[in-house]
């Protein structure tokens, strides 16, 4: 058991390998893709002295379960959550060394959707077009982790990066995403954004790497003509016909027909990707 | 030409047509091969606009463009390529009957067109061409159909595309084609990009 690889034990809803993604693609029709919460992401490759750019897993509310053929460190971050070793409890934001063979887990968030797990030297699929990122809409990368599946690990990084402590965030009672608006605001009535930025929104259970789906007051057209297709940029609040907006996530369409009455701030969208279903949302315009 | 801020990173730019936004996006990759343009993460024409994505300024670049000399597209500035095709689509007799054609007579006027990729969209590789007269437009199919070949030719609106791998799609399927239209390990990874002139050409059966 001295290859370097990892095999499925609990796979969970849903665990993807993600990096960084694959920018500069998009004229192809390629989506970014790539971890929904960066910052998350980047942490626990530092936490174990991997680059920024390295493939971690990210999971989906209920975690999972894998077995290094090798010894490796780890570490686990984003939504927290309960991490043990062969049933043994350790930290969660710290590098953990797990031996040869033990069981990894993950369970589920406490709190928050996705969290995030490195692996010394990092997930080592095979990249495609530059990235090892799943891409749930276009399915280009590895595909989702199944039960069974043994994915490779590349070479153990140098040396183990140091960092004291890892700020633990808070529960999030409510998920603010600052937003401009435009390009197509004039779409829609005068009376949409101010629906738009001062009703109740809910993080619908319908939402996905692709986009945060909400509930709430419909945002209503001024006219029903067609959009012809035009570029969409990461954190497009986009209109549909049933009028709740929708955030558009790493791996939205590069392209869309319908009008996009807003753009929430990329800074803001780690968050969004936190935020579970049921938790307010309030966008809050900015200039 | 207008411009509208996207957030404050990006900037979408709106023309009167796709021929236009067509001509901006050549001079765009002209001036960036050029070295000539700040850094931009992403140059995504459409049916008639182009967003430039990840910007450091976009209203300063705004009023850049506001300043520059865009030449009208020409025809065939470069060899187009030729994708074999066979003319034996389900739709094909539908598609003549909105022509109010013969099917041979569509073979004819789709062969004889040249065609530009206006943008791409919907999936990795998969190309909206313009260049089909105007009178050709098409609707979609009333039902879409839950699963369409890789290499599907088809027809929707005014554009010509081709599917690059199976999947769902209301286009009219007007024909079958063997060429690879996307593969991620070859270099470049889609044959059909923006600003590639196309020519579709039968095969003999």
């Amino acid at each position: 058991m001295t290859d370097r690889a990892f095999a499925v034990v609990r796979a969970g809803a849903l665990t993807t390998v993600q990096d960084l993604g694959r920018p500069g693609h998009a004229h192809l029709g390629v989506p970014r893709s790539g971890a929904l919460d960066p910052p998350a992401a980047r942490l626990v490759n530092r936490l174990v002295g991997n680059p920024p750019e390295a493939a971690v897993l990210e999971t989906t509310l209920n975690g999972c379960a894998v077995r290094p053929r090798c010894a490796v460190t780890v570490a686990v971050a984003g939504a927290p959550s309960p991490v043990s070793v062969d049933g043994r409890p350790v930290a969660w934001g710290s590098p953990v060394r797990v031996p040869a063979g033990a069981l990894l887990d993950i369970g589920p968030a406490v709190f928050g959707v996705r969290s995030y797990v490195a692996f010394g030297g990092g997930v080592a699929v095979e990249p495609v077009l530059g990235s090892r990122s799943t891409d749930l809409l276009s399915g280009l990368g590895p595909a989702p982790l199944a039960d069974g599946a043994v994915l490779p690990l590349g070479g153990a990084p140098a040396g183990h990066a140091r960092v004291d402590a890892v700020p633990h965030p808070a529960p999030p009672a409510e998920l603010v995403l600052r937003v401009r608006f435009g390009p197509r605001h004039d779409w829609f009535t005068d009376a949409a954004p101010t629906t738009l930025s001062r009703s109740a929104y809910r993080v619908s259970s319908a939402s996905n790497r692709i986009g945060l789906r909400t509930e709430g007051p419909s945002l209503e057209r001024a006219s029903n003509g067609e959009l012809p297709s035009e570029g969409m940029v990461l954190g497009a609040v986009q209109v549909p016909p049933d009028g709740c907006p929708v955030v558009f996530l790493a791996d939205h369409p590069t392209t869309g027909g319908y009008p996009v009455i807003a753009v929430v701030d990329e800074r803001d969208l780690a968050a969004a990707a936190q935020a579970a279903p049921g938790i307010p949302i309030r966008f809050v315009p900015v200039r | 030409m207008r411009t509208m801020p996207v957030g404050d990173r990006a900037l979408l730019v709106e023309l009167a047509d796709g021929d236009e936004a067509g001509a901006l996006h050549a001079e765009l990759l002209r001036r960036r091969a050029s070295g000539a343009l700040p850094p931009i993460r992403e140059i995504v024409p459409a049916a008639r606009t182009v967003l430039l994505d990840g910007l450091d300024r976009p209203g300063h670049f705004a009023r850049e463009l506001m300043e520059w000399e865009i030449p009208a597209l020409h025809a065939s500035v470069q060899d187009a390529i030729e994708v074999p095709v066979r003319y034996d689509g389900p739709d094909l007799a539908d598609v003549a009957a909105l022509w109010q054609v013969t099917a041979e007579e569509v073979v004819r006027i789709h062969s004889a067109a040249e065609f530009r990729v206006a943008f791409c969209g919907f999936a990795p590789g998969f190309g909206y061409l313009t260049g089909l007269p105007q009178q050709y437009a098409v609707p979609r199919r009333a039902t879409p159909r839950t699963s369409v070949p890789a290499g599907a030719l088809a027809l929707a609106g005014p554009y010509t595309g081709v599917y690059p791998r199976s999947s769902p799609g209301g286009w009219q399927l007007i024909g079958t084609t063997d060429a690879v239209l996307w593969d991620p390990a070859r270099e470049p990874a889609a044959l059909l990009s923006p600003g590639t002139r196309v020519r579709f050409v039968p095969e003999r059966r």
